[in-house]
């Protein structure tokens, strides 16, 4: 026992060596590396934990004692960065309605979901649900108007809302640009192109605040709907790409084999050319989902009061304006959770695509 | 009827037609409308507003500018400026992600691992909120009479960074540093590009000497142009009074849209930079060591212009994602060139004309990004197939 328990240490000793200080240059990388990380960790830990004041019990000046965090701040004031204006006894709706958007996500991400129409109900079904949890007027809930919507809730019902919008009109674009008539698909491709050019901040700027002279009264609607039309317009223009991408991976052979089986167009498109061409644009399309959750934040330049707006005025009035790091660390962490297990899970499935392909 | 809908050359026509003529009649009512909705405010449609003076100032400039001078000077302020930020912001990202990608690419785990959390982290928080939290921290350094103090010549403070600098105008400062790159530019494409494979190669190193100091003589005769008169060239920054004189002055909105940008697009390209490396075949990698090349020649010679041909075309999308995302620079109040333009349409009320300058300007100068670099990757492609691995 004891030669094994001797041989192994020797064994570890050895494979340190040989990994971490194989040459003078490894061995320096090592060491920096490695105090580097042991100083980020405690340094860390020691400041989100071990010093940090937790409870808003005592006010902003328990906080000033320690160098700690002062999560005191969030503790005071979860309920605006969550849920921003919305009405005090309501907010259990927001969160419930939150909570319909997680198990959505989660639901689309079961292969066993994964064909047009149980996405479709589970979308739009989730949509509804979390629109008249939010927006009452139903089921004796009092209604609630959008001007009140913030927080995480808002960013969520954006995120949700331009997805919803967004894929139909990729799929239309994507279509059209591959269309065979020549000027629908220059047209098609000078839109998409351009829109892919601009910033998603002019664009939101210019549906949101221009878009208004341009139109009659009738006709401008809500501006939190023109801004949300355009970041879905911002997203099809991607997304349509992609789909586009993926529709190229089909091989050309199956879409003449059924033309000449005399398939109809649309039967064409529904069931040979999109099933696969999303199987294949499904890790892009993850990322882009990604992508567009981040671009959420973007709402806030334009005047929206969502989750880093409502953390902006967290930390903005009262007597905890020193305390910003700590609500900005808390809304990273909340992004940070939705967007890294979600292209963890895109890593996940290229991987296993991958595998299956070859 | 029903037989020209049968015809399909005709249907196809006819479809085409619809398509764009509506497309055409939706983009003409909005604008005919826009100006008679604009025109019963009061508002003359056309540039003829680009030749009045604005009345207000920007905050930040690289050319002389105050309040008198007309329109289109500010919105030459603004491209300036977002090239400006651009430039330092993709410079800066490209070196961090150079290094956190080299790093995630090494045999060594300890360095993998602190390049994972750089990337993980940064990453997958929003670069707004970045951008939020970096301005947070550098409006909150002391004022300038308590100002962090780095060796009496670089100076934090909440009114900005302060540090030596010439005392030349903006704008050469600018054109120098561009003339510099440009310069930098050729050398690598003299390095890398199959039109100069055959040269002699003791001859292409004497050129690239040349260039540098061509670009070098070319840049520093800029500065000297743009000398402002009466001073020395070298200005220090001293505490006077209130605030800092001399020296040059780097706003803390400058200053926290170059470090989020660095930062964020750090993470980005260090994935593409280790994307790069790992795509060059481990055969390759295995011929050059056997063919006894030392461990810096496989580096320089196989592994890092195999990797940079697999790298370029991700890293122009990449840059053009970047210069895109200067815009963000109105949450803390950059004056870039989205925010005079927004600024402008509403002191001027001249939004159609200001909206189709905004979106040609992104137009132009990512089309031209772009294009640049795909010649770039078009000149050090190789031929045949070697990328496969």
């Amino acid at each position: 026992m004891a030669m094994t328990g001797e041989m192994g240490r020797l064994g570890l000793l050895a494979t340190l060596r040989e990994k971490y200080f194989s040459s003078l240059g490894n061995a320096a990388l090592s060491i920096i590396c490695f105090s580097i990380l042991a100083l980020i960790v405690w340094k860390f830990f020691d400041w989100a934990i071990l010093s940090a004041v937790f409870s808003a019990a005592n006010g902003p000046e328990a906080c000033k004692a320690t160098d700690g965090a002062c999560w005191a701040v969030i503790d005071a004031r979860w309920r605006l960065i969550l849920f921003g204006l919305y009405p005090h006894e309501e907010h259990w709706r927001s969160a419930l309605a939150c909570g319909v958007v997680v198990v959505m996500t989660v639901l689309s991400c079961l292969p066993y979901f994964w064909n047009g129409r149980s996405i479709s109900v589970i979308w739009i079904g989730g949509f509804l649900a979390f629109y008249f949890l939010m927006k009452g007027g139903i089921l004796g809930m009092p209604v609630v108007d959008e001007q009140s919507w913030g927080g995480l809730s808002l960013t969520v019902f954006i995120f949700v809302t331009t997805v919803l919008v967004g894929t139909p009109l990729s799929i239309l674009l994507a279509l059209l640009r591959r269309s065979e008539l020549p000027w629908i698909s220059a047209l098609t491709g000078i839109v998409i192109d351009s829109v892919r050019s601009l910033p998603l901040l002019t664009i939101l700027f210019a549906f949101a605040v221009v878009l208004p002279f341009l139109l009659p009264d009738w006709a401008s609607g809500d501006k939190l709907y023109r801004a949300i039309f355009g970041s879905a317009l911002f997203f099809a223009a991607y997304q349509a790409e992609i789909i586009r991408g993926g529709m190229q991976g089909v091989p050309t052979g199956q879409e003449e084999a059924a033309k000449s089986l005399g398939i109809r167009y649309r039967h064409r498109i529904q069931r040979i050319l999109l099933p696969q061409a999303f199987k294949n644009a499904l890790p892009a399309t993850i990322n882009q989902f990604v992508i567009t959750f981040k671009e959420t934040s973007l709402f806030i330049i334009i005047g929206f009061f969502e989750i880093l707006a409502s953390g902006n005025a967290a930390y903005g009035t009262g007597n905890w304006t020193f305390a910003f790091v700590e609500v900005y660390a808390f809304i990273a962490m909340i992004y940070f959770v939705f967007v890294f297990s979600l292209s963890r899970y895109g890593a996940f499935l290229e991987r296993r695509m991958d595998v299956g392909d070859h | 009827m029903l037989s020209a809908w049968n015809n399909i050359k005709l249907r196809n026509a006819m479809l085409q037609i619809i398509y764009v003529g509506g497309f055409v009649a939706v983009i003409a009512t909005l604008i005919v409308m826009g100006r008679t909705n604009l025109q019963a405010q009061g508002i003359i449609s056309g540039f003829d507003f680009l030749w009045k003076s604005t009345g207000w100032d920007v905050n930040f400039s690289l050319i002389d500018f105050s309040a008198r001078d007309p329109y289109w000077l500010v919105l030459v302020v603004g491209i300036l400026n977002t090239l400006f930020l651009g430039t330092i912001g993709l410079v800066l990202a490209t070196v961090i992600g150079v290094i956190i990608g080299m790093a995630r690419t090494t045999e060594n785990d300890l360095a993998r691992l602190l390049g994972a959390i750089y990337v993980e982290v940064f990453r997958n928080i929003p670069l707004i909120v970045q951008v939020f939290f970096w301005y947070a921290i550098v409006t909150r350094f002391p004022g300038p009479r308590q100002a962090i103090n780095l060796a009496d010549s670089f100076f934090l403070s909440s009114r900005g960074l302060y540090g030596p600098g010439l005392n030349i105008t903006g704008l050469s400062a600018f054109l120098g540093i561009v003339a510099f790159l440009a310069g930098l530019g050729v050398i690598i494409w003299i390095s890398a590009a199959q039109r100069f494979r055959r040269m002699d190669p003791a001859r292409k190193t004497r050129l690239r000497w040349l260039i540098l100091l061509g670009a070098f003589i070319v840049s520093l005769v800029i500065f000297w142009i743009g000398r402002i008169p009466d001073t020395s060239l070298v200005s220090m920054p001293a505490l006077k009074g209130l605030n800092f004189r001399g020296g040059i002055r780097i706003s803390t909105e400058l200053s926290a849209m170059a470090i989020s940008i660095a930062i964020y697009g750090g993470a980005y390209i260090a994935e593409i930079v280790r994307g790069g490396f790992n795509s060059v075949g481990r055969g390759q990698i295995e011929a050059a060591k056997s063919v006894g090349l030392t461990k810096w020649q496989v580096f320089s010679r196989v592994r890092f212009p195999l990797a940079l041909r697999a790298m370029l075309p991700i890293l122009t999308n990449q840059y053009v994602w970047l210069i895109k995302a200067t815009t963000m620079g109105i949450a803390i109040g950059f004056a870039d060139f989205f925010m005079v333009v927004s600024t402008a349409i509403n002191q001027s009320g001249q939004t159609l004309e200001l909206l189709g300058i905004l979106m040609g300007g992104f137009l132009v100068i990512n089309f031209s990004l772009a294009a640049i670099l795909n010649r770039i990757n078009r000149a050090i492609a190789l031929k045949g197939n070697q990328l496969r691995s």
